[in-house]
């Protein structure tokens, strides 16, 4: 059984690795979590892509987290990748499925997976 | 929704937006009902506010925060011909003792109980979400209890986010191993 005690020693180990991660963060990944998103299926979108960030070592590099409702529910589970000097973008009718291809394309690659954006959607 | 652990997830988040530094999401199963109560110590909401609440169409921009997910709260629990309560203390009526308790009650037998699904996932998305509030989660069933006091987490970690991945995994499967102990 799990015990309370056990963070003590997760925590021991976290310590260096936090420090190390300070002053970056550079890319962001937002997920739109409000009662649209979330009944669209956001969870487990939300989830993928945090264990993508950290399966992949992306932590230093990119946080994950979640808002409300970003305006377009019909389009939902939404997702916005925000990078410093880029334009922002839009990843529609998202599933954790695809969140795996846009860690691994976008997120690491630094190619946008153009199929899955607002735009693509809506042309 | 598809679970009522995402109606919990979409209404407890509703808390942390009214300031709750804690959000306390209790759930008691009988053989027949399931009570789910959801409650916190912020802002609160003024008697005006908590009568239009239920109503999908009374959002404005103020109440922004309200919308759909209270109606889909409510109809997933008198659909089961349960209850559904919202009490209310506004910060500005009671500065010493505000909140919000949103309580339903659901009938497990009926035909249109939406199942509990996974209320795990639920909750370590509204730690990931919001690491920097607390969050108490109590689910008593007939043959035991499973629980989770964030601030018993942050004493041990210190000024580790919650909202890290490795202490995220911890809890989830800390509440999982909970729920298979009983279950077994």
């Amino acid at each position: 059984m799990k015990s309370l005690a056990e963070l003590q020693a997760i925590k021991e180990k976290m310590q260096n690795k936090v420090a190390l991660r300070e002053g970056s963060g550079e890319m962001r990944v937002v997920v739109g979590m409000a009662t649209c998103g979330i009944a669209a299926g956001a969870r487990p979108v939300l989830s993928a892509f945090v264990e993508e960030v950290a399966n992949n070592n992306l932590a230093g590099k990119v946080t994950v987290s979640q808002t409300g409702c970003i305006g377009i529910c019909q389009f939902e589970p939404v997702v916005e990748v925000y990078e410093a000097d880029k334009e922002k973008v839009t990843y529609v009718k998202m599933t954790a499925e695809k969140a795996k291809r846009v860690v691994e394309e976008h997120i690491k690659g630094g190619k946008v997976v153009a199929e899955y954006t607002f735009a693509a959607h809506n042309a | 929704m598809k679970e009522i652990s995402l109606n919990i997830l979409d209404v407890a988040k509703n808390s942390v937006k009214a300031g709750a530094a804690l959000t306390t999401i209790t759930l008691n199963e009988t053989e027949e009902t399931l009570t789910l109560i959801i409650g916190d110590n912020g802002c609160g909401m003024s008697e005006e506010t908590v009568k239009n609440v239920c109503d999908p169409f009374y959002t404005t921009r103020t109440t922004r925060k309200v919308g759909l997910g209270i109606p889909l709260l409510k109809l997933s629990a008198e659909q089961t011909g349960g209850s559904f309560e919202i009490i209310s203390r506004s910060q500005e009526d009671f500065p010493d003792d505000h909140g919000t308790t949103v309580t339903a009650v659901f009938y497990k037998n009926h035909i249109d109980f939406t199942p509990l699904g996974d209320v795990v996932f639920s909750i370590v998305t509204l730690i990931q979400g919001d690491p920097d509030v607390d969050f108490l989660y109590t689910h008593n069933m007939p043959q035991g209890t499973v629980s989770l006091d964030t601030r018993e987490l942050r004493a041990q970690l210190g000024d580790i986010s919650l909202a890290e991945f490795e202490i995220i995994a911890w809890i989830s499967e800390y509440l999982k191993e909970q729920y298979a102990e009983l279950n077994a």
